[in-house]
Formats: structure tokens, sequence, C-alpha cells
């Protein structure tokens, strides 16, 4: 090697079949491992909160089979393109015909694909179809902020005195604030209605539905049925700025009778604060100026801006699903948001003496 | 041939002077005038040189982004670096090496796979790498001023136009003035691969890369300048709040976003044809037979350009379409991987026919294959809307789009460059040093993003700085953090290679690799005048086929083996048949197209700093030192109107018309013109379909009667000016230059015209997207009819001075057929912003 004969053509297939002749054997070696490596993953994996293989929707376990399928698929072809060409590479020479060749192009480049691939837009476009005649009696329009999601659950379609069985319970919920939390009941299609304030987000809950965009001066619209009960993870798929990667929420499906029991418990306004803490944290709240920006409904009715804070505590998590419902979190986040969320719009509150700040969120905490 | 009695070229003592003459006259200027070559060699190297300087630059992002990303919760950089790394990774290595590299790797090679000794406008492509390099330092320098685009490589507005600082300006104005070297060299490949193949190189004689070049030309001629309409869309509104993204005044965000990705998908495969095109002239070498299937390669190639530009719509599959469009687009996108396939398979029969010869190239080519059918075979899936609605802007595309792109364009490229290399240099890259690079980058490349499609199944969205601890993603980012490493150890291995001093053991030999092509018959290592005579072809396989071809091209008994008058020269052929047609004198060595690249520059980086005066100045500098480049440099006359090229040939040295270069060069380029200005309207039509009244009935329009005066004058100047090439053409000069003086009256007042109809209205561009848009037309029509009367007085002035005469009439053609276009361009605009009102 190195020296200037070493292009001579029968030296050099001498030298690289020696050398080179690991070539495939190391090829497939490597590949096990990977889908060894892979398969560990997975397995590990297997509850992530956040997949879209987990199947706990309608929607979601269509497309994870389908992709299931798509994925054997692939990796027979995959298998067969590379296998006939290392062959063509490694086979002792001259046994194909030109006529062969000319079969192996047109077959494998064009009849193949053909065959293949309408069957596969057979079956997808079928799963587009359905989709689009899905009808919903929820209705929850979700409304991408900086970085926080604006909630609000509807029964358009039950008017309140045509349902005796209902009736009372519709009415009472015609309409619920709420943020960056997500309530679903089990096997009932879901319409979300999603818009941006500001800027473009994608509204994305892996383990229920697939996503889709949320756009400034438009309407998109998701239908979505939950179906296993459990806590999810949602995120926003469109890059929307500086804290694009700390917008979550938690998606909670729940039996319908317990959804039906929360919804009603979120109509309602917040409770009073009975311990004399929570009422000084409530004083606090109201005259800090919190309420320029935060409903609390029953005490201060006034801000729209920031999430509707009044049954913050009964959410699991804080600021769009990146911290748990503490005491804790939710001081350093009234002290400083900007610590927990770059970006965050919310002002810091850092120049309140820290027994107040503990007033506040001992208040919060107690709206549940 | 070398059999001929009585060839003068059988003369040694006649062979040594003439390569003595060559080579003074093809020698690169020395010292630091040695920044002032144009010749294909030079500039083609440093724009390869260039563009693999921002992918390792891009690559360092990279980096920075799997280490934050090797565990949850990290902070090694802030969000908001975070947000600039991706942005800058992204678009360095979309604008500043994977579309630029084709055209780096074309102006490298395209002469010598076509035998020919330059490109037909060596200092256009000087030109645009000095345009591309400043561009490039502007965009890339500005992250470590910290002011580097945050918004991600696709700006989408409303978030880039409402927020965020000076970076998206600097994005903007910054990849504009790139795109102006992007499509300044599709014009001259173009122009390279039509006009200057060698005599007998019929069209289906082409070498494939040929083929590929002239597709990928035309492909980003009619993809780049959606995207620049985009940009001057996208600036006005940013500048001076032209309402064309905002909804709040009737503007929509998804415009920006169909202009975005009517350019951004048919980049894909304007990144990915290229380096195919290496492999279509590697495979066959080392399998030591002709390509098997040369129209169907060609024919599929040609068919991936045109599907390319039909499946767009899948980058915005969750932005709400109607299932009819989604079907649509999910059908077509399918329908790609058909041709796509063929080539694929057509290299696999080739390979399957032939004793395939081991070697480094065809290492890194198995390599290719294996990683870009996977990242086809995902492609696949991702067509298919549902699954979309899943994998969208999640790490899982991530995945696809590396696949595609290493697979698609990395590999093979690298296997271009070890096969390549002794054409740049004339020597050979190591054997060892190649082996354990593609080991090195094909293990880390898998193990960093085979594991990124399940972490994107997994719930993982793309751009996020970081992720939280407990949702099954840890250990996947870790093991990709840790393939990333090992890639990067196997790009230093091979940038190692490349950079390595060489010694006299890795001098090349003459045709190292036996291939049959063209370039192989260069000397080695590769002597100045790029061909020691222009070949005459018969086949596409000229060195396996004709056992002669190497002494007829050593002892100068094809063409031009001359440079008698001491002047560069290169063969023009016809466009299907390559009869030669034109010796056409290539120019030296120039420093106004380095002068007139930084004032050009100078312009974008001003206007981005909002410093008005100063871009004026700059901008009038730059006219000018154009004005003085075509003004000494081009259509310049001729000593004798014809000349010996050899083989018994004589052509003219002066072309002008539809058979000369600079008008195939003006044509292109306008097309491309048109295609930007096509934008335009798309988005006033586009306005129309989203609102249900549209123009609104309440506002005040352009009227009528101003664009019918702006019509009938701007069309008046384009009568007048073909006239004048008419007029010119019968050697009537006086009637001529009075033709000439009309139409620029006519086209001044013309101008007046067009936008008096908005002004005198009242349309103020900032109070909603109806004003906006009439007045974008009016003054993307203004500035280009402006143009066309800069361009009347240049001819007028070469009239005068008797640079323009009835015989030398080159500039008055192309100035004509600009003017062609300008007919159409006024036309479309007239009848939109005055007439449609009326039937809307």
């Amino acid at each position: 090697m190195g020296r200037r004969g070493r292009f001579d053509q029968r030296g050099e297939i001498a030298i690289i079949s020696t050398r080179q002749a690991h070539f495939a054997p190391r090829l497939s070696r490597f590949l096990a491992l990977c889908c060894l490596a892979l398969g560990c993953l997975a397995l590990a994996a297997c509850d992530a909160p956040q997949s879209a293989l987990a199947g706990a929707g309608r929607e979601s376990a269509e497309v994870a089979s389908f992709f299931w399928v798509m994925l054997a698929a692939a990796a027979l072809v995959w298998l067969a393109v590379m296998g006939v060409a290392v062959l063509g590479v490694f086979r002792p020479p001259a046994r194909v015909t030109e006529r062969a060749a000319r079969w192996l192009i047109v077959g494998g480049g064009v009849v193949f694909p053909t065959i293949v691939l309408a069957g596969l837009l057979y079956w997808g476009l079928g799963l587009l179809a359905e989709r689009n005649t899905a009808e919903a009696d929820l209705r929850i329009t979700v409304q991408g902020e900086r970085w926080w999601w604006r909630v609000t659950y509807e029964r358009p379609r039950v008017p309140a005195d045509d349902d005796p069985q209902r009736g009372r319970a519709s009415s009472a919920i015609a309409r619920v604030v709420s943020a960056n939390e997500i309530r679903l009941p089990a096997g009932e299609p879901v319409e979300f209605v999603l818009h941006a304030q500001n800027v473009i987000h994608s509204f994305w809950i892996p383990s229920v539905a697939g996503k889709m965009d949320m756009i400034p001066g438009r309407e998109t619209r998701l239908v979505a049925t939950a179906t296993r009960p459990g806590v999810y993870g949602g995120v926003c798929a469109e890059f929307c700025g500086t804290a694009h990667a700390l917008m979550r929420f938690a998606v909670v499906v729940e039996p319908k009778e317990a959804f039906e029991t929360w919804l009603r418990a979120q109509a309602a306004p917040a409770r009073k604060p009975l311990a004399s803490a929570g009422a000084r944290g409530a004083d606090l709240f109201v005259s800090s100026g919190c309420g320029a920006c935060h409903r609390v409904r029953g005490l201060i009715e006034a801000g729209e801006v920031g999430p509707d804070l009044t049954h913050l505590a009964s959410r699991r998590t804080l600021a769009a699903g990146i911290a748990p419902m503490t005491g804790e979190a939710l001081v350093r986040w009234i002290r400083s948001p900007q610590s927990m969320k770059p970006g965050a719009l919310m002002p810091a509150y850092a120049m309140l003496p820290p027994d107040e700040i503990d007033a506040i969120a001992g208040f919060l905490l107690g709206l549940e | 041939m070398a059999a001929m009695s009585g060839d003068p070229q059988d003369d040694p003592e006649l062979r040594r002077a003439q390569e003595k003459r060559l080579s003074e006259v093809w020698a690169q200027p020395q010292g630091w005038r040695y920044w002032t070559a144009v010749n294909n060699s030079e500039v083609g190297l440093w724009y390869t040189a260039t563009s693999f300087g921002f992918m390792f630059f891009a690559g360092v992002l990279g980096l920075i982004i799997r280490a934050q990303l090797a565990v949850p919760d990290a902070g090694l950089v802030s969000a908001e670096t975070y947000n600039q790394v991706f942005t800058l990774h992204g678009t360095a290595m979309m604008f500043l090496f994977a579309v630029p590299i084709f055209e780096a790797v074309a102006i490298l090679l395209l002469p010598a796979i076509l035998g020919a000794r330059d490109l037909p406008f060596p200092r256009l492509s000087a030109f645009g790498y000095w345009c591309f390099l400043i561009g490039g330092l502007f965009v890339t320098g500005s992250i470590f001023f910290d002011a580097a685009p945050s918004g991600g490589w696709f700006m989408y507005p409303p978030l880039t136009t409402k927020y965020g600082g000076i970076g998206a300006d600097i994005w903007l104005l910054g990849l504009s003035f790139i795109e102006v070297a992007s499509i300044a060299a599709a014009v001259e490949l173009i122009v390279g691969v039509l006009k200057c193949r060698p005599p007998g190189m019929h069209l289906n004689l082409t070498p494939l890369y040929g083929w590929y070049v002239l597709i990928v030309g035309g492909m980003i001629l009619f993809a780049f300048p959606p995207l620049i309409a985009g940009d001057f869309l996208f600036e006005m509104e940013r500048a001076f709040d032209w309402p064309f993204f905002d909804p709040t005044r009737g503007g929509d965000p998804l415009l920006w976003q169909h202009l975005f990705w009517i350019f951004g998908h048919p980049e894909v495969y304007i990144i990915f044809l290229p380096s195919i095109a290496l492999l279509a002239m590697m495979v066959p070498t080392f399998a030591k037979r002709p390509v098997a299937g040369y129209s169907f390669i060609v024919l599929s190639a040609i068919g991936t350009g045109f599907l390319g530009f039909g499946l767009w719509v899948h980058h915005m599959y969750t932005t709400g379409l109607p299932a009819v469009s989604l079907g649509f687009f999910s059908a077509a996108s399918e329908a790609v991987a058909i041709p796509t396939g063929i080539q694929i398979f057509v290299f696999i029969a080739t390979l399957m026919l032939g004793r395939v010869e081991r070697s480094v190239p065809m290492l890194w080519s198995m390599g290719a294959l294996a990683i870009f059918v996977a990242g086809g075979l995902t492609g696949v899936m991702l067509a298919i809307a549902p699954f979309d609605f899943q994998a969208h802007d999640s790490y899982f595309v991530v995945a696809h789009l590396h696949y595609t792109l290493f697979g698609g364009m990395m590999f093979p490229l690298i296997a271009g460059i070890y096969y390549y290399y002794p054409i740049a240099t004339g020597k050979m890259l190591s054997r060892r040093l190649g082996i354990w690079s593609f080991w090195l980058l094909f293990v880390g490349f898998n193990v960093t993003f085979l594991p990124m499609h399940l972490s994107g199944l997994l719930g993982m969205p793309r751009r996020v700085f970081t992720y939280p601890a407990d949702i099954g993603l840890d250990g996947l980012n870790m093991l990709s953090s840790a393939g990333a490493a090992i890639a990067a150890l196997g790009f230093l291995v091979f940038a190692w290679d490349v950079l390595r001093p060489k010694g006299e053991a890795d001098a090349a030999e003459r045709n190292p690799w036996n291939a049959g092509t063209v370039e192989w018959q260069l000397e080695m290592p590769p002597a100045p005048w790029g061909a020691r005579s222009v070949p005459k072809i018969e086949s596409r396989y000229p060195l396996w086929d004709d056992a002669d071809h190497l002494r007829n091209y050593d002892e100068g008994r094809f063409y031009l083996p001359d440079a008698e008058e001491m002047q560069r020269e290169t063969i023009v052929t016809s466009v299907l048949d390559a009869e030669p047609i034109q010796c056409l004198r290539v120019p030296g060595p120039a420093i106004v197209t380095i002068v007139a690249a930084f004032l050009l520059g100078a312009v974008f980086i001003l206007a981005t700093f909002e410093l008005y005066a100063a871009t004026i100045a700059a901008g009038i500098g730059a006219l000018a030192a154009i004005l003085y480049w075509t003004w000494t440099g081009t259509a310049l006359h001729p000593e004798k109107p014809a000349k010996d090229i050899g083989l018994g040939v004589t052509v003219p040295l002066y072309l002008s018309g539809p058979r000369s270069t600079g008008w195939w060069a003006m044509f292109i380029t306008m097309l491309g013109d048109l295609t930007a200005f096509v934008g335009l309207p798309f988005g006033y039509f586009f306005f129309w379909t989203i609102h249900e009244n549209f123009p609104p009935a309440d506002a005040a329009g352009p009227g009528w009667v101003w664009p019918l005066v702006a019509g009938l004058l701007l069309l008046g100047a384009w009568t007048a000016t073909w006239s004048a090439r008419l007029l010119n053409g019968r050697g009537r000069v006086a009637a001529m230059r009075l033709s000439l003086a009309i139409g620029m009256a006519s086209a001044s007042a013309g101008i007046a015209a067009l936008a008096a109809g908005p002004w005198w209205h009242g349309m103020d561009p900032t109070a909603h997207v109806y004003p906006a848009i009439v007045w974008a037309l009016v003054l993307w029509t203004s500035l280009h009819v402006a143009v066309g009367v800069i361009m009347q007085a240049y001819c007028l002035a070469g009239s005068v001075t008797g640079k323009l005469t009835p015989r030398y009439d080159m500039d008055m053609w192309n100035v004509s057929l600009y003017w062609h276009f300008m007919a159409f361009t006024v036309l479309v605009t007239v009848l939109v912003i005055g007439g449609f009102p009326l039937v809307a």
C-alpha cells in the first residue's frame, strides 16, 4: 500500500479482497447489534407517557398499527435491495444477462414500487377518510399562547333543555375555561378547535391523536377519541420561540363519569379560602396585581392575559407542564418565572417579601 | 487520424511551442493576484473548500446540539443560544453547504467532464463565489455577536416577522445575496452543458453528470425564485410593515409556507441529484462497463426533477388543509419514489453486469446506498398524511432527513471526492484513511440517527433545547450524542486525509481508476490549460472505446491545439448535435468581479442595519462596477471574423442572438426572474382565495386608467427596443438610436404612470394586505423596467462609441430579449392590478 504501483488492477483486487472480505459480515453484524440495542430501548421505553406507539386513542392506535406494518415491509425492502447490491459487488462475475438486468430495473424500479405504494396509499388515505366523518359532542377549544395553552370546554350540540338526563349538568358546563391540562372522557370522540394568538404552534398528544398546527388568523380542527384511561404527555410541536421546548401539557384520560364530575367541579367558581393563611394569600394576590392577568372566578374576574387559575391546584403540573404542582415550585415560579422557563412573559415577583410569596402560593394551592 | 500524412501536429517542435503558449495563456496569476483568478479550476476549488468550511462550522453547531441533548434538562447553552444554534445549523447546512457544494463541484469538474477548457462565463463564476463567501461569512458570523437568526431555517412568520431582533434580517438579506450567487452558477452551468460540449457530443452522448447538472440547474432556476419573491415580501413586512403575513390586516402566515416549500422541496432534489450524478460517473468505472440503462437514468432523473415541484405540501400536512389536497400530495409524494428507485436499480444492475473493482469510492457508494434506501423508505412512510400527523415535526423527521441527506448527498459526495481528488490536485487520497473514515462515519451516523426514529415516535418534538427526564427519551438521546462524537471523528479523519501534506508517493497516475469518460484524459498532475486539445467525441466512454484517444489528445490532434493569439479560448457548439459554431474567447483574471461582489454584498449588509443612505451609495457603486465589467469585458470585437480550430473546421469568433452563449444566459436568467415575479401574482390570488371579498369592496384600488396608460407606455418601450434591434441589424443606425431614446422616455414615463395609480388613490401599503400586494407588484415591475432603461442607455452609449455596431450587436440582442420578458411582466402586472378588480 501507499506505493505508486498500488493501482495496478490485478494487485488491487488481490489487496482488497483480503481487506474487504469482511465488508458484508461486518455490516450485518453491526446492523444486528443496532437492532438489538434499539429493541432493548424500545422495551425499556414501553411506558413512555408521550409515545405515539402507546395506542391510548383510536387515531393513535390506528396509526401505530399502520406504522408497524410499514416498518416490517420497509425492513424487508431494505434487506432485499441491499442484498442485491452486495451480491452485485461480491458475486462471481458474469452470470447476469443484459436482459435480466433490464428486468431488474423495470421490476425493482417500476413494477414493485407501483404495486406496493398503491396498496399503501389505499390503506393510509382510508384512515384519512374515516377521520373526516367523525362527529363529536364535546368541543375543546385550545389556543396556543407564548408559552402555554388556553383551554375551553363546550358541549355545543347538547342544548340544556333538550336533554333531561344531562340537562342540569350541561347547562352548568356551557363553557369551562381552564389552562395547561386537558382532561378527556375515555371512549368519547372530542373535537379540538385550535387557534393561536401570536405565533404558530402545533398541538400534539402523541399517545391519543396526531398533531395539528395552530395558526394565527386561522381555525384548525382535530377529532380524537381517547380510549385508555391514564396520564399522558402533550407538547407543542411547531417551533414557537424561546421557550418552545417548555410548552407542554398533561393529558388525563378518565372514565366518562369521572370526567363529568371533574368538569362540573371546574365549572364552579373558586371556593372561598377558609384558613386565614389562605385569606391573606387571596388579598395579596389581588393587591399585588396578579388579577390583572389571571382570572380566579369568584375572586377576581378581570385578567385575560395569563392562564385562568380558578382551579389551579387541581392540575398536575405548573407552568405548562414543566414542574409538579407543589408549593416549592409555585414559590420559585412566582419569584422568577424566567429561571424555570426562559423567555416566560410573566414578570418576576422577586421584590415581594418571601412570606408574601409563600402566602400567595398557599392560596393558589388551595384552589382545587 | 494520427496516420494522416502531412498533419502539422506530427512536428514535436510545434507541439512544444503550442504547449508553451497554452501554459502561458492559462497560467494563474501569482502572489496576491492569485485571488483575481477566474479559471474554473481555481474558483471551483475555492468554492468547494469554502462550502466544506461552512459544513464543518455547521457540523460543530450540530455537535453543540447533541451535547446539549445528551442528558435531560441540560444547561450547556441557554434556550436563546440553542435556538440560534439549531437555526444556523440548518441554514448553513442547506444554504451554505448542500446547495453551493453542487455549484462548487460542478464548476470544478464540468469543463473536464465536457473536455472543455473552461466554462463560458468564468468571471460570473468568480463573482458568484465572492458573493457566496461574503454572504456566508455574514450569516454565520452573526452567532459570535449573539445576533444570529433564531426562528428556524424555515423562518415561519409571524414568529420571525413580529419577534426577535436583527437575526431574521440577517437571514433574509444574507441568504437573498447567496441565492443570487446560486442562480448565477445555475445560469453558468446550464449554458455550459448546452453550449460548451465538445464537438460530436450529441445530447445522447452527454455524460450523465452533464444531464444531472442540466436538470439541477433548471430546478434551481424555478425553485429559488419563489423564495426570492417570498424574501422580498418578508423583508417589506420586516422593514416597512407591509402586512403580507399578518392576519390582523388581511395577510396570512401560510403564504410564506407555500412560497418557502415551493422552493424547499425541490431543493431536496437539488441537493440529492448532483450526488447521484457522481455515483453515475463512478459506478460504471468500478463495474468496468457502461451504465446499464442510460436512457432509463436520464428520463427518471428528469422525472424526479418534475415531480420534485409537486410535493411541497407534504411539509404542510398539519396546517389543516382539506383532505383532497392531502390525498393528492400523498399520492404525488409516493410517486417520486418510482423515478428515484429506477436510478438506484440502474446502478445495481450495472454492478451486477460488471465485474466490480472494490475501492474506497465504491465503499462510500455502498454506504450511501444503505443509508439512502433507509431514508427513502421512511420518506414513503411520511408521505402518507395520517402517519405524518404523528411523525411531523418530531425526531422521526430529523432522522429521516438526515438519512436522505447523508445517504443521498454526503456519502456520494465523499465517494466523489475520493474519486475526483486527482483531477483537482494531481494527488491520490489515502486508501487506509478512506476506509477508517468510512467506518467511523458510517457507524457514527447510524448510532446517531437510527435511535432518533424511535425518540420521535416516543414523542420528542423537533427544535427543543431540552426534554424532561421521565418520559423514556434519556437513553436514546445519550446514544445519539455518543454516535455524533464517533461521526465527528470520522469527519476529522476525512478532513485530515484531504488536507494532509502529500508527497511524491501520493502522486496520481494518469487515469488512475481506468475510467472511460473524457475527464480522465487530463494529464496528471493536470496542466493549467484544462484540455491539451478539445476532443472530438463519438461515444459515451471514449477512453474505453477509442484506443488512440489519449495519443490524439496529447499530440493536439483534436480541436484548438494552440493559442496563437495568446487568448483563452474554448469551443461553443450547437445545443442538440454539438456542431462547433464558435471559438469563444473567455476572459482571464479580473479584479472588477471581486469589487462588484463586495459592493453588492455591502448593499445587502447595510440594508440589514437599515443604513439606507449608505445602501443606496453601495448600490450605485455596485451598478457602476457591473457596468464597467460588462463594458470592458464582454461583447469584445475580435481581430478577425473567424478562426481555424483544427481538423479542417473554421468557426466565427463572434456570435450574437440565439446561437450565442450570452443570449442563452440572458434567456435562462430571465426565466428565473419571471418565476420570481410569478410569486407576486400568486400571492395576490392566494389572498383572493382565502378572503371572501378580495379586493375588499370598500378599499381604494389603483383604478384602471393609470394602469392602462402605464401598460401602453411600457409596451411602447418594448416595441421601441425590439425595433431598435431590427433597425440596427439593417444598418439603420440613426433610426436605431432614435428608437432607443424613445424607448427610454416611454419606459420612464411608464414607471411614473404605474406608480400613479396606487399613489393618487391613496393606497396605504401598511393598512391592509391589498394595497401592500398592489404596491409590491408595482415596485417589482418598476425596478425591473428601471434596469431595462439602464440597458437601453447602455446600448445607446455602445452605438455612439462604436462598441455596438450592426455587425457586433450582441448587446442589442440580449437587451431586446430582456424587454420581451419585461413585456410579459408588465402585461401581467397591469392586468392583475388594473383589470382584476373590474371582474372580481
